[in-house]
């Protein structure tokens, strides 16, 4: 775990500053929302594996508001022992927390014949139990602050198991499990729970995927989550048409659903 | 010591919030032990009082919050000479509430009784009598602190004199008192003569001020900020005065602290825990505009008899006052110029305010005398301290211009007050403070806290870009 020793500007009254938590920031959504983010005058800390990416996409950031407005610290997710200390001291760095997005995802392509635990095993660690490795002490704190908002990054992928990718249809569907039992467990407590189910986005993860249809730009997708943010939605797709689409999908019986092919 | 969870805090003024371990010590001891905490776990630490300042001053985002608000003891009180010791979070009010009754009251007070000891000295505040009394720091005659250090010391003007005129004005940032020796002022009764008139201008205002100062124990203006043209800076002065011995034909009746206590309810009728949300209604520029007039149009030259509580802890009054500003709360900017500078640069930013359509929904002024503390806002001349409601849409605008006052009150010679202004940039202070402070600061801050254990959100936007 490393840091850019740059000091964030201090918040005023007059220059207030919401504070966020980006993991999984170093391309794709994760990058598009570090802009879209810093744009709008959020302090963020950056968390990624990728050193060098980060590196490039934090000093962009910096360099093109002319000051401090994010930090990056190297972070695997799969570290889960690491994360209580490191979300101190992300904590205390950034002078609070408003906001926590979880953005680390993986789609590791699997063939229709293939059955590999440790493909699964990854996505489940990063997709998952990264996330809720992060999810349980920032509840903890958003509940003990009375105020907060997460935000999750699922999937359109996690609403229905599909031939070709078992593991990460279940782990996103997990994952907005659990978010939605974050929202009914922290809505009483003022805080807001935000899950994202995006459809296909421009980015390295859907690079092998051949048709991807109705794919966005990174950019739009971080545009329509910040919308969501300022409006405390508590779930939206993007890009929007998605929500009609995967209403047809989750409503396909399984008879015919078992003969589709994608 | 114990799991420590994050939680929410706030500033007094609604203006800014943060998470922070808010750490309550029962005991002195347990500051050693939270000094050692935060050095283990890499965590900054601001002293908190009261948490009354209207800016960063008792906050730490992620960092702990040293709450000294349950070291409240009275240590020692002598009713004969008027000298009490007692820990630092004993409040104003438990204070007066403590010597009243003996013939006693608090030398300085600020507009709030809800203000700590350690929080007074910290800031070093002022009150209605700051020409003639001075600071509170003029009036203590011994301290004890814990600096991050490890050290243990006692202050007085003579011993450890340049830590005693450091740390009382400090703003928390070189040690933490542990008890506070401070010398009373003897009263005759538990009234003060008032007297109140009406000033039509700016320039009347300040010499109602000059002119009343040496004439009188307390001296206070009101500021219509939204008077515009000739009427410009009028407002409303309130002088008040002990009574002599014997004046009080029943001193005892008086000084009891049941007669002081500030009525429940307004009128005798509105819930005064009710009241700010009636006053959020006519906090907007045309309403303060319709009440400022009003209060000088039924302004009277008359004299009265008032206690001590009502006539200083005007704050009080409305219980939650700073509500009434809205979600977004208010900030305080409060100026200080040298007599001779001051007509012109406030007669500028009173304008100036008005141009824009941001006036100041309230403007007290009062008259100052320098002293020797280090990090000093007084000086021989005037106070003006404005509020304003911020809203979503004028940050940018107050903000700037914020920053044009800043300009004006240099050019003027003036100086800010680290418990009220919250967007003084850290060259601006360099300015007023001059570098030979900062410097003697910076020095201190070495000796007492070589780790920067002490750092508020304060010292952090202020003082650390300066070294």
């Amino acid at each position: 775990m490393t840091e850019i020793e740059n000091k964030l500007p201090t918040a005023t009254p007059l220059r207030p500053k919401k504070r966020a938590i980006l993991v999984g920031a170093s391309s794709g959504i994760g990058a598009a929302l570090a802009h879209r983010l810093a744009d709008e005058g959020f302090q963020v800390a950056l968390l990624a594996r990728r050193a060098e990416m980060l590196e490039k996409l934090t000093n962009e950031i910096n360099s093109k508001h002319g000051e401090t407005r994010v930090i990056h610290y190297i972070h695997d997710v799969t570290d889960y022992k690491s994360v209580p200390e490191l979300l101190k001291k992300i904590i205390s760095d950034l002078g609070g927390l408003d906001t926590f997005i979880y953005n680390a995802g993986v789609a590791i392509s699997v063939g229709l014949k293939s059955y590999d635990f440790e493909k699964d095993r990854k996505m489940m660690e990063i997709n998952l139990l990264g996330a809720l490795a992060w999810l349980n002490p920032v509840g903890e704190l958003f509940q003990n602050m009375k105020s907060g908002q997460i935000v999750g990054i699922s999937s359109v992928a996690g609403e229905r198991g599909r031939v070709g990718s078992p593991a990460y249809n279940t782990s996103k569907a997990a994952l907005t499990t659990y978010l939605e039992a974050y929202r009914n467990r922290l809505t009483r407590y003022g805080v807001n729970v935000l899950t994202v189910k995006p459809g296909y986005v421009r980015t390295d993860m859907i690079k092998n995927v051949e048709n991807p249809f109705w794919a966005i730009p990174a950019e739009q997708a971080a545009k329509d989550i910040f919308k969501a943010m300022q409006k405390r939605k508590q779930e939206i797709y993007t890009a929007a048409r998605w929500r009609w689409v995967m209403f047809i999908i989750r409503n396909i019986p399984s008879f015919l659903f078992r003969k589709l092919t994608f | 010591m114990k799991k420590l969870t994050l939680s929410h805090l706030g500033n007094f003024s609604h203006s800014l919030d943060t998470a922070v371990y808010h750490i309550r010590p029962r005991f002195v001891e347990e500051i050693t032990e939270i000094f050692a905490f935060a050095r283990e776990n890499d965590l900054k630490i601001a002293p908190r009082g009261a948490g009354r300042s209207y800016n960063d001053a008792a906050l730490k985002g992620g960092g702990i919050v040293l709450d000294l608000s349950l070291l409240r003891c009275v240590q020692a009180w002598d009713a004969e000479t008027g000298i009490l010791r007692a820990e630092p979070g004993l409040t104003l009010e438990t204070l007066w509430q403590y010597i009243l009754p003996d013939g006693w009251w608090p030398p300085v007070v600020s507009g709030t009784m809800k203000t700590t000891l350690g929080g007074c000295l910290g800031m070093n505040i002022h009150g209605k009598n700051n020409f003639k009394m001075g600071t509170v720091g003029e009036n203590i005659l011994e301290f004890d602190a814990i600096l991050p250090n490890g050290k243990e010391v006692t202050c007085s003007p003579k011993k450890n004199s340049k830590l005693f005129h450091a740390m009382i004005s400090g703003m928390g940032m070189l040690g933490v008192f542990t008890s506070v020796t401070m010398q009373m002022k003897r009263v005759y009764s538990g009234l003060v003569n008032v007297r109140e008139w009406n000033v039509p201008d700016l320039e009347a205002q300040l010499y109602a001020l000059l002119d009343g100062a040496p004439r009188n124990d307390y001296i206070v203006g009101w500021l219509d900020g939204t008077a515009r043209g000739k009427a410009l800076g009028r407002g409303q002065i309130h002088a008040a005065n002990y009574l002599a011995k014997d004046e009080d034909p029943d001193p005892a009746e008086t000084m009891r602290v049941d007669f002081q206590t500030l009525p429940d309810t307004f009128f005798g009728v509105v819930p005064k825990s009710k009241l700010h949300y009636l006053m959020s209604l006519g906090l907007s520029n045309l309403g303060v505009r319709a009440v400022n007039t009003a209060k000088y149009l039924v302004g009277r030259n008359k004299s009265y008899q008032q206690p001590h509580a009502a006539f200083h802890f005007l704050l009080d009054y409305v219980p939650d006052w700073e509500k009434s500003y809205g979600k977004q709360g208010l900030i305080q900017y409060q100026s200080f110029l040298p007599k001779e500078t001051a007509l012109d640069a406030w007669t500028e930013m009173l304008k100036l305010s008005q141009k824009r359509g941001l006036p100041t929904y309230l403007g007290v002024t009062k008259r100052h005398r320098p002293d020797k503390f280090l990090i000093s806002h007084a000086l021989d001349g005037f106070s003006l301290a404005f509020d304003f409601k911020i809203t979503n849409n004028n940050r940018a605008k107050l903000s700037e211009m914020v920053q044009d006052f800043d300009k004006i009150v240099l050019d003027a010679g003036g100086r800010f007050y680290f418990a009220k202004n919250s967007e003084t940039a850290p060259e601006i202070a360099r300015q007023y403070l001059g570098n030979e402070t900062i410097e003697n600061f910076r020095k201190l801050k070495e000796r007492c806290d070589p780790q920067n254990l002490l750092y508020s959100d304060l010292y952090e936007r202020v003082f650390a870009p300066l070294n």
